[in-house]
């Protein structure tokens, strides 16, 4: 046990010396969180509560044109800024490349005529289908010219996409008051009202959102929910920087022999690194996590939100850790030259973060990459604080996730005895 | 009558991939308090052959015996009869002396309070108090050789293997070290020692044996050797038992 506890000495005395490896530990999860959650989050707030800057161009004259208008400002999504009718589209996108707006709309000149016939074959087709005949409207296949839709190439896919929803639905509202007013004006033979014109077209069906949490709490998952537990998972297995190169430094310095010609196992040293290396990867879990709870908010940013099973945190904390201790000392074992260690560590971690899920939400992964995403350590340390921050669960909610990161850690640590013993070190 | 310290019967070792062995057959004797010098050209096979000793190589033939323990396969308990100090500086060079120390004394089997007490004795003998608490990394190649003695003699070892302990240091350096070798020795410790330093191989050494491609060649006193060869100094002898030519090109 005295040896034991000098050589935990010896590796915390070496690791609080190692500057540029405590930064790389402590301030760079801190960097990340704070960066991701805060990018991720503005990306949020833009969509829920900002507005997406627009250049609108109407040159129709006639009430759809000013009808879609104001169904546009109605969805709330868009800063509109209204361009006189007669700028041509070049000088559109020749504002929107100077950042005006990211997204112009051109309304055609003719938009309410169009849609206006429109309207009244449909109407006509309604009615008649109806058993309603009409004189005032005739059937026929008009088209309306597309409105144009320009965006600036940083947009991306799925922001675009959302975009084009709020505007086809804005769209289908004209649309469909149009016909409405056809459709009533034929039978009627007069004006619809109003009244009843808001009635029909409000949104009468309101969209109650729900997640789904274990603990049936309806605390709605926020970017720092998403983020810090994802980003101090990748901070633990960068600890192969620092650890991995600690293993081959010993093991190109001399010490190394000595320590073999001492009458004490190797492995002595190995656990010492595990616990020394365990107790950092929790500290920098608990250090990115008090940053979540208490410095967010002040910066703006959503608190983080412990999950009631404090001890379920703690102890999948202490499994991720120790599977990215393991790991570190992997690499430190086969490497030759710190270089090494760095280079091959970095980026198998970059990797398995990117195939386990935190660059890309492990359900949108394409089926190709499901089975190679389940070997990835990272996904299943991913999934065990999902399962405890997002989805409200306890320990027992995260076994499922917890047995195959144990499995992984087994055969790391299986691999290294195998790394050691070949290469006659213990 | 003295007892061999170290006994080697037989010796065969072949590097792995290497179709040529670096020994085969090779017999010799140390006797306990012998301050035994093993010198050669590079490349004759004087690392290795302490390798094989210390345990790091394992040989393919032969055995080899330490106070009369087999060391045909490396075990840790034999580990606590000899110390080793190897050529490279084998310690952190981020902690001090002290905290080296503090180290390598508990991976050597002692307890605190021995430990503290060696310590203090090591670094006051080889003039490192003063510096106990610096880092190792700021120190001077002669303070930095002080210390890597200092971690192999820690827990006072029967037998001590020292692999060219004395390379880059100053003169004064040099002499504090010889000296505390010549101490450890009078106290019973059995020195196997091998140098480019012919000058201080004859002043610490009184048995000598030369290797050359992996074969003993000589080995006797330095006197006697000496005086079988007619000749007047360690230097002498090697150049007229190895040769002139170049062995590592």
């Amino acid at each position: 046990m005295f040896k034991l506890w000098s050589t935990i000495l010896k590796d915390i005395r070496i690791l609080t010396r190692d500057k540029l490896g405590l930064i790389f530990m402590f301030v760079m999860p801190i960097v990340l969180a704070i960066v991701i959650t805060a990018v991720q989050n503005s990306t949020f707030e833009m969509l829920n509560t900002n507005t997406v800057p627009m250049l609108l161009c109407n040159r129709d004259t006639g009430d759809a044109g000013k009808q879609l208008e104001a169904a546009i400002t109605k969805v709330g999504m868009f800063d509109l800024k209204q361009v006189t009718p007669n700028v041509t589209d070049k000088e559109i996108s020749n504002r929107m490349h100077a950042k005006d707006a990211v997204i112009a709309i051109i309304i055609p000149a003719d938009f309410t005529s169009k849609i206006k016939q429109k309207a009244n074959e449909t109407a006509a087709k309604a009615l008649r289908n109806f058993g309603l005949q009409t004189d005032s409207l005739k059937t026929g296949n008009s088209t309306i010219q597309p409105i144009t839709l320009l965006y600036h190439p940083v947009l991306q896919e799925s922001f675009r996409h959302s975009i084009q929803g709020a505007l086809r639905s804005a769209l289908q509202m004209v649309q469909s008051r149009e016909v409405l007013k056809s459709m009533y004006f034929s039978i009627n033979e007069k004006q619809l009202p109003d009244s009843l014109e808001n009635e029909l077209l409000s949104n009468q069906v309101a969209i109650n959102e729900i997640p789904v949490s274990r603990d049936g709490s309806r605390n709605i998952p926020n970017a720092s929910q998403h983020n810090v537990p994802a980003w101090t998972v990748f901070a633990m297995f960068f600890i192969v920087i620092s650890l991995g190169s600690s293993v081959v430094r010993e093991k190109l310095n001399g010490s190394f022999v000595r320590l073999k010609t001492l009458p004490t196992n190797y492995l002595v040293a190995l656990i010492s690194k595990q616990l020394t290396y365990l107790f950092v990867t929790f500290v920098q879990a608990a250090v990115v996590f008090s940053i979540g709870i208490w410095l967010f908010p002040s910066m703006g940013l959503p608190k983080l939100n412990l999950p009631a099973d404090i001890t379920g945190v703690v102890i999948v904390t202490l499994i991720c850790g120790w599977c990215a201790v393991s790991y570190a000392i992997m690499i430190g074992v086969f490497a030759k030259t710190q270089e090494q260690a760095n280079g091959i560590g970095a980026v198998s971690i970059v990797l398995m973060a990117a195939v386990g899920g935190l660059l890309v939400p492990s359900f949108a992964m394409p089926e190709s990459f499901q089975f190679v995403m389940k070997l990835s350590p990272l996904h299943w340390c991913l999934e065990a604080y999902y399962g405890l921050f997002l989805e409200g669960g306890k320990l027992k909610d995260v076994v499922l996730n917890i047995l195959p990161l144990l499995g992984i850690t087994f055969v790391i640590q299986l691999i290294t005895l195998y790394g050691l013993k070949r290469k006659n070190l213990i | 009558m003295s007892n061999a310290a170290v006994l080697i019967n037989n010796l065969g070792f072949t590097y792995p991939r290497q179709s040529t062995p670096c020994f085969s057959k090779l017999n010799i004797e140390v006797l306990e308090g012998e301050r035994f010098g093993l010198f050669g050209p590079n490349g004759a096979g004087k690392t290795t052959l302490m390798n094989c000793m210390t345990g790091l190589l394992q040989f393919q033939e032969g055995s080899i015996q330490l106070l009369g323990h087999e060391i045909t396969h490396h075990k840790k308990s034999i580990n606590k009869l000899f110390g080793f100090v190897p050529q490279e500086f084998s310690f952190y060079q981020e902690l001090s002396p002290a905290e080296n120390l503090a180290f390598f004394g508990a991976w050597s089997g002692l307890q605190k309070q021995e430990i503290k007490n060696k310590t203090t004795e090591l670094l006051e003998v080889l003039g490192l108090a003063d510096v106990r608490n610096k880092k190792v990394q700021e120190f001077s190649g002669g303070m930095k050789r002080r210390v890597n003695l200092a971690i192999g003699v820690i827990h006072n070892p029967k037998i001590l293997v020292l692999d060219e302990p004395t390379v880059g240091v100053d003169v004064h350096t040099r002499h504090a070290i010889v000296n505390y070798l010549k101490k450890l020795n009078e106290n019973g410790t059995t020195l196997i020692y091998t140098s480019h330093q012919l000058n201080e191989a004859e002043d610490l050494c009184n048995m000598v044996a030369l290797i050359d491609d992996g074969k003993i060649i000589a080995h006797d006193t330095l006197n006697q050797l000496l005086l079988d060869h007619k000749e007047d100094g360690l230097e002498g002898l090697f150049i007229n038992l190895t040769g002139k030519s170049y062995r590592d090109s």
